[in-house]
């Protein structure tokens, strides 16, 4: 035992010294001593959970019986591209991108301001302003907009001081967007999502200002370029990869969530809700997995052209 | 020149914006706050006619609420427990050593936040079924290690990262073994960032209800108990008081994660 590298230390005692030193010496059994428990969680739990997923999409089930078939067979994709789950996959993405729009206009003076103008405890309290929601209370977040958005709530109380009641009907009249009241239409579900998912955004988008150096909008700001110019030509395009990477999260979010259009929103279903749904009181397990294959091939896409933005570098 | 960090300031219109966005973000938890005093039962009428303490002597009764809030902390206690062990392995194999792989192993450990949350859910609903395991308990806890890993992971990784080597040689050169290292050096340095990490799983688990409603069986997990009395409201300023709740137990953890690992590294950013 003491023949190799062991000439200073003496060989040493007891069975954990001797563990130690086996470690020491080959650390290829550290390391998979290490790796092997969360490898292993991973690999099982989720990975089998997910190959499950895609072998559960293939199966079909038996319409007069109710009970899953379990042979492959392509019968549940078909199904898929009917026309009314094609909608369902088109407006959860047509709103999963008013979403990210809307939250990128609304995140980038927060983060901008938190990046390059508050300092001490004011920009501890925007950080702590961002983490606090971003990390919890989802379902009391969106209850919240049930008591807002309520026709007796406090947004219509105070449309209606103010006079602007005229304005949210003309607002709720409007053919696909309104509906009978703004808890039961998408523009509910719109701002839901956007409260929702508005951290994710400000967070990376404040990453990538943090790391604009001053020295370059001096520079800009020498070669003559007004505040708006340098905002344009320096400012933005440096911030874009962050907003990038935030419209991952909110995309993302988006097109999974089947809470929030549930609980606020009209009765036409988005993604989350048609894979709840056919899990849960119908039963069709396998049109379930085969609609949540959608987000995945949909973030799968978007993944691949965020990476060609330089999105991966501001996370 | 308005865009120097110069003693000129921010922008006015800027500052609005700012402001404008932080209150919209916070606002609306107030509101809950403001209606769980309200007197008003069938509605949500505002302002509220007038302000009772009632409701949270009536919680403070209720047994069905106080089951689901029993289960959904010994969900959040046991996921988070399992968390910080896994977390922290995977950490040390990933932040140090250099193998093949290296890449997709944190790939998959961010993968169960990184999809949507039904997605995870319906991937471990399909896999219990053609397993046939029953939904149970464990099923839930199962569920919430899964994604509660990668923050603990984030967190133990950065502080790694920031811990010089020299520090684990010097301890090793004095002649302590590398479990002695592991109790004396290592653990005590670490010890604020996995802190961190577990307080960030605790508050994700115990108000996580989209994998959730996926994994229970007819258990029945605050959120959950939430999630019902949103659909077919009862006695709504029962459930608002059971908000503020749910508010002030979360946050609590997320505030102490912060001042565990204020000042250089980011618990932030790393995303959901």
């Amino acid at each position: 035992m003491a023949d190799d590298g062991m000439a200073i230390n003496q060989p040493a005692d007891g069975v954990l010294g001797r563990v130690s030193d086996l470690l020491f010496r080959r650390p290829g059994l550290l390391l998979a001593i290490l790796l092997g428990p969360p490898l292993i969680w991973i690999g099982v739990v989720y990975v089998g959970s997910l190959v499950a997923l895609l072998v559960q999409s293939f199966y079909s089930i038996d319409e007069f019986s109710g009970r899953i078939v379990r042979e492959f067979t392509l019968k549940t994709y078909a199904e898929l591209l009917r026309p009314s789950n094609l909608d369902i996959v088109l407006r959860t993405v047509l709103m999963a991108a008013s979403v990210t729009l809307a939250s990128a206009l609304i995140a980038f003076p927060i983060a901008f301001y938190a990046a390059r103008f508050a300092r001490g405890w004011i920009k501890g309290l925007f950080f702590i302003a961002v983490m606090l929601p971003l990390w919890s209370s989802y379902l009391v977040r969106v209850y919240a907009w049930k008591l807002i958005l309520a026709n007796e709530g406090v947004l219509n109380w105070s449309v209606e001081r103010v006079g602007l009641t005229p304005l949210v009907d003309a607002l709720l009249s409007m053919p696909v967007i309104g509906g009978p009241s703004l808890s039961f239409s998408y523009i509910g579900t719109f701002l839901v999502f956007v409260y929702l998912w508005l951290p994710f955004m400000i967070l990376p988008i404040q990453a990538a200002l943090e790391r604009v150096p001053g020295s370059m909008l001096e520079a800009s700001d020498d070669l003559g370029a007004r505040p708006g110019q340098t905002f344009r030509k320096v400012i933005f395009p440096l911030a874009l990869p962050g907003i990038v990477a935030g419209s991952i999260f909110t995309f993302s979010l988006t097109l999974g969530d089947y809470i929030a259009p549930q609980i606020v929103g009209s009765s036409r279903l988005f993604i989350g809700q048609a894979v709840y749904m056919h899990q849960g009181t119908a039963g069709n397990l396998p049109m379930a997995a085969a609609f949540s294959m959608v987000p995945i091939v949909v973030m799968a896409i978007y993944l691949w052209i965020a990476k060609k933005m330089g999105a991966f570098n501001a996370l | 020149m308005r865009f120097r960090k110069s003693r000129s300031g921010a922008p006015l219109k800027l500052k609005i914006g700012a402001v404008a966005g932080l209150l919209f973000l916070h606002l609306p938890l107030l509101l809950i706050f403001l209606y769980a005093f309200t007197t008003e039962e069938k509605s949500y009428q505002f302002p509220p006619p007038d302000y009772t303490l009632k409701w949270f002597a009536v919680v403070w009764d209720r047994q069905d609420i106080w089951d689901a809030f029993g289960l959904s902390l010994k969900i959040a206690l046991i996921a988070t427990g399992a968390a910080i062990v896994l977390g922290t392995l995977a950490a040390g194999a990933v932040a140090r050593t250099r193998f093949f792989g290296r890449e997709t192993v944190s790939l998959l450990i961010i993968l169960p936040i990184a999809l949507p949350g039904v997605v995870t859910g319906i991937a471990l609903r399909s896999a219990f079924d053609i397993a046939d395991i029953p939904f149970s308990f464990w099923t839930i806890v199962l569920g919430h290690a899964t994604f509660c890993v990668v923050v603990v992971y984030n967190n133990a990784v950065a502080r790694l990262r920031r811990t010089s080597p020299s520090l684990l040689e010097a301890s090793l050169d004095l002649g302590a073994n590398g479990f002695q290292t592991f109790r004396h050096v290592l653990l005590p340095n670490l010890a604020t960032a996995l802190l961190a990490g577990g307080m960030l799983a605790f508050a994700l688990s115990f108000d996580e209800v989209i994998v959730t409603t996926f994994t229970a069986g007819q258990q029945t997990t605050l959120p959950i108990w939430m999630l019902s009395e949103l659909v077919r409201p009862r006695q709504r300023p029962v459930t608002n008081v059971v908000a503020v709740f749910v508010v002030i137990i979360t946050f609590l953890p997320i505030l102490m994660a912060y001042y565990f690992t204020r000042g250089g590294e980011a618990t932030a950013g790393q995303g959901k």
